[in-house]
């Protein structure tokens, strides 16, 4: 194992769509994880921002799915992949206001076309590829190089 | 020496180490050492969970005795409002401040009006504020120590605004120097508190700067005097007695309290610890922001429920509602005045004095390579572990067990699983020694071969016997 292998750390979460009396748990722990190691809270926040809009997406539209955390002393690495019914229009599901919620959602309150746009602005590096019918998945990366709390 | 201040401190002698405590921690701040508990002093936030569980009473809240007045030239007691909610229906707010004076306190101070004014400056900060949402309330100081250590990225959606008791006490000590031409320092101001946080939020306010209060007296120390001493007092007529209450302000000792006194459209009233957490994680990941305004309270029903107060809060609680819904029917309004209250506020009256920091946990390791390699470890210590979190060890749970391990404030082989592992290694050094000094020969531990050999001794004894 080199050097650079033990300055990273990586964790899988697996996220079942529909279920949404586990959602949060993920971003939650993320959360944790990063204050654990003492990463700087305002870069938490954004994270736990940007991991919990990702795995709504997936508890709300996809069947199933996985978020990899990879953490370097560089930089937070988000990978989100799903199964589920793709984004037809990636460019119209990033522009804040539009949703494809059903009424229930919004109800509980989701759905209010937030969600991407949210992510992106949150993020340093945002990437999203999605196949119709197949699945989508999201590339976040978030940057550590701002000064680090004591 | 300590850099936090607690007001909770524990009775080594009589503590025996059950655990219970360490169990209802909400910040895991308590371990099972040598059998006996210790509090980790920066994660402890003061709530007094553990007070309430301790079946041996070891687990004391550090308030002042009643002999402290003594060290004053005039003294005036500050009830919470929740003292009001200890007694039953027939004894108002004037006949409890009445007693107190009969006590031994030169002045009682009806805290629900400065309430009634907070209530006010709240709605006024809330007008002006244009930052991120909800805005949370300080009232209660565990809920504002619970952001510093754990949501410090919330720290500046707490209300800035100073809590009643010490706006009060701070007029108080100017007001009545003046008047009896002693100095401030010669007044003293103690709070009837019904929770031992309260206290440390006087000796180590959460906030940079000093408290204006001299002390906290627990509500439970002081029910059985005030009761005896209210005995001989006069009833007077309901309806005069109800004049002096200030609607806006009693509210204060119970969840929801000062919701109900903000002209809001959203806002949200939460007490107890478990579902505030649940509460704050909304707000980190940016829910619930068309939420103006978050009312929280770590005792469960607020106040009343504090664990120093006498009364069952839920009984308490409802005569809280039920002296608000009396002094609605009687259309009484003892309440400050608006205007005044706007115009001390432009002059930053209310505000409170010093910033609030966060003081999150210190990370795992100051350098973030080493962080995230300790991290690491953590993961795959717990892994090993067996999940069920039975604080055998001395930790709450298996998580905090590996975290324990990590930074080498435990050993491995605390947890019991690993007592096998432990045991063969004091046999092997038991081995080492016992060769070294008598060329004895211990072999493995598992007892199968040593019990093989003691047969063959056996056997060799008997074979000598029976020569003999």
């Amino acid at each position: 194992m080199t050097m650079d292998d033990e300055n990273r750390l990586h964790q899988n979460f697996e996220i079942s769509g529909g279920d949404f009396s586990k959602a949060g748990n993920i971003s939650t722990k993320i959360k944790e994880i990063l204050q654990e190691i003492g990463i700087d809270s305002s870069i938490i926040r954004r994270t736990a921002i940007v991991a919990y809009e990702a795995e709504m997406n997936v508890v709300m539209y996809a069947n199933r799915g996985n978020i990899a955390l990879t953490l370097t002393p560089e930089q937070i690495h988000l990978e989100l992949e799903d199964e589920g019914p793709g984004i037809k229009d990636i460019k119209l599901a990033m522009q804040e206001g539009y949703s494809t919620a059903t009424d229930e959602m919004r109800e509980m309150g989701f759905g209010a076309g937030m969600g991407l746009p949210n992510i992106k602005r949150n993020a340093d590096k945002f990437e999203i590829s999605s196949t119709a019918g197949k699945g989508t998945s999201l590339n976040i990366k978030i940057f550590l190089n701002q000064e680090r709390k004591k | 020496m300590n850099q936090y201040f607690h007001s909770i401190r524990i009775d080594t002698e009589k503590c025996s180490g059950r655990m219970k405590c360490m169990r209802v921690c909400p910040t895991q701040a308590i371990r099972i050492r040598n059998g006996k508990a210790t509090i980790i002093e920066e994660r402890c936030i003061d709530c007094g969970e553990c007070i309430t569980v301790c079946p041996n009473g070891a687990i004391v809240p550090l308030t002042d005795p009643f002999g402290e007045l003594s060290k004053f030239r005039h003294t005036v007691a500050i009830p919470s409002p929740a003292l009001y909610a200890q007694f039953g229906r027939e004894i108002l707010p004037d006949k409890i401040l009445s007693g107190l004076k009969k006590l031994g306190f030169d002045d009682a101070f009806d805290l629900a009006f400065t309430c009634g004014e907070v209530s006010f400056s709240i709605q006024e900060y809330l007008r002006e504020y244009k930052g991120p949402k909800p805005l949370i309330s300080n009232a209660c100081p565990t809920i504002v120590r619970l952001i510093q250590v754990k949501y410090p990225g919330l720290i500046d959606q707490i209300i800035p605004i100073n809590t009643p008791r010490e706006i009060a006490a701070r007029d108080i000590k100017k007001k009545k120097s003046k008047q009896y031409g002693l100095k401030e320092k010669e007044i003293g101001t103690f709070y009837l508190t019904p929770c031992p946080v309260k206290m440390i939020s006087i000796r180590q306010p959460a906030e940079k700067g000093k408290s204006h209060l001299d002390g906290a007296i627990s509500i439970g120390d002081i029910y059985g005097p005030l009761l005896s001493a209210m005995e001989g007092l006069e009833k007077g007529s309901y309806r005069k007695a109800l004049e002096s209450i200030c609607i806006l302000g009693i509210g204060w000792a119970m969840v929801g309290g000062i919701c109900r006194t903000l002209r809001l459209k959203n806002s949200l009233a939460v007490s107890g610890l478990p579902e505030i957490l649940k509460i704050f994680d909304d707000i980190e990941r940016g829910k619930l922001r068309n939420i103006e305004f978050i009312e929280a309270y770590s005792c469960p029903q607020g106040c009343v429920g504090g664990s120093l107060t006498v009364e069952n809060l839920y009984i308490s609680y409802n005569k809280i509602l039920k002296m608000i819904e009396a002094l609605e029917y009687e259309k009484i309004k003892a309440c400050p005045d608006i205007r005044e209250v706007r115009k001390l506020y432009k002059q930053k009256y209310f505000f409170l004095e010093g910033k609030l920091e966060p003081r999150p946990l210190k990370p795992l390791d100051e350098d973030l390579g080493k962080a995230i390699m300790k991290r690491k470890k953590k993961e795959d210590i717990y892994e090993t572990l067996p999940k069920i979190d039975c604080g055998a060890c001395g930790s709450p749970t298996c998580i905090t067990f590996a975290e324990d391990v990590v930074k080498g404030e435990a050993e491995l082989t605390d947890c019991i699983f690993n007592l096998p592992q432990k045991f063969r290694e004091l046999h092997q050094e038991l081995g080492g020694i016992l060769e070294k000094s008598f060329g004895l020969n211990l072999e493995s531990p598992d007892g199968k071969k040593a019990k093989k050999k003691d047969t063959k001794d056996e056997t060799k004894k008997n074979h000598r016997k029976t020569k003999a």
